[in-house]
């Protein structure tokens, strides 16, 4: 079952060249995406760490306590999923790249569907 | 007087197996994680000291606000940008100034072979949308795996994925994914 209910839409691009996320339990996931009650919240994407809304300042203190949940030697192979909604704009991703370099979180992955974009 | 054992009544075992076939149907999830998978490189201590590397070495890819490329000066397209990629990162020999330089290297399984020193800079607005970067690093992957694809024909006679991993790691080393992310600066609208 799926962990977080998702506040964010979050529509994956299409890509061909993909690679399978091994380890599951290594893998800490970051939703950007517009959100999914707009009434509220407006259409500009937002980003959703855990259960909540976020701001890209959160985004340290995400990767940290994802890190700390994991054990010491599986630290470094941690990889950060990427889940963005396909229109977003590459600004807040990018913000959002920033940070995860800031704070050490190399591996990431552009979570994607595979398909042939038309 | 005898009586005939009892008989269960069987009826409904049917129905019990396709409720627990389809309740397991709902709980599992089948969603594989899949994505392209990249290495982002450590923040730099001071930003203002640029690598300096050749121009001829470098293939600048820009993409603006309104997804349209630029590839070194010039207007690109996403349908010609994986054949671009891939002429530019073909090793030549002997040396022509048109294409990045040449170093011969010696990899492991197969001795001295030469590899293009040439990088890819990506570079793209805040205002570029998350399907067009996805697709230009996927053309990006797109062109690095056929190289490898090549070399791995040309020397083992089978593609990448088919090797053994020793051999895959060989390749790997000979045909390395050089591509760089510009530090992102503030350009255009969000």
């Amino acid at each position: 079952m799926r962990e977080t209910s998702l506040r964010v839409k979050v529509k994956l691009p299409l890509a061909t060249e993909i690679q399978k996320l091994e380890k599951k339990s290594l893998v800490s996931y970051i939703y950007i995406g517009p959100p999914t009650n707009v009434a509220i919240y407006g259409t500009e994407s937002r980003i959703q760490l855990n259960d909540q809304y976020a701001r890209v300042a959160d985004v340290p203190e995400f990767v940290a306590s994802e890190r700390e949940a994991r054990n010491e030697a599986d630290r470094n192979l941690l990889t950060t999923s990427l889940k963005v909604h396909k229109d977003t704009k590459m600004g807040i991703v990018t913000d959002v790249k920033q940070e995860l370099r800031k704070a050490g979180a190399f591996k990431i992955n552009y979570s994607t569907l595979k398909g042939v974009n038309k | 007087m005898r009586r005939a054992a009892p008989e269960i009544n069987a009826g409904s075992m049917a129905d019990i197996a396709f409720l627990l076939l389809i309740f397991f149907l709902v709980t599992t999830t089948m969603d594989v994680d899949s994505g392209i998978t990249r290495r982002l490189p450590p923040p730099v201590e001071q930003p203002d000291v640029d690598i300096k590397v050749k121009e001829r070495n470098v293939l600048n890819i820009l993409v603006n606000k309104n997804n349209r490329l630029l590839v070194n000066g010039e207007p690109g397209d996403i349908k010609t940008l994986k054949e671009v990629v891939k002429d530019f990162m073909t090793p030549h020999f002997p040396d022509d100034p048109n294409f990045p330089e040449v170093e011969e290297k010696n990899v492991p399984l197969l001795g001295n072979i030469y590899a293009s020193k040439g990088v890819i800079s990506l570079k793209n607005d805040r205002g570029t949308s998350y399907d067009m970067y996805i697709k230009v690093q996927n053309e990006l992957a797109r062109a690095f795996n056929e190289i490898k694809d090549e070399l791995a024909q040309s020397k083992f006679g089978t593609k990448t994925d088919k090797l053994s991993d020793e051999k895959r790691e060989a390749i790997n080393e000979a045909v390395p994914v050089r591509v760089s992310e510009a530090e992102p600066e503030n350009i255009g609208d969000r």
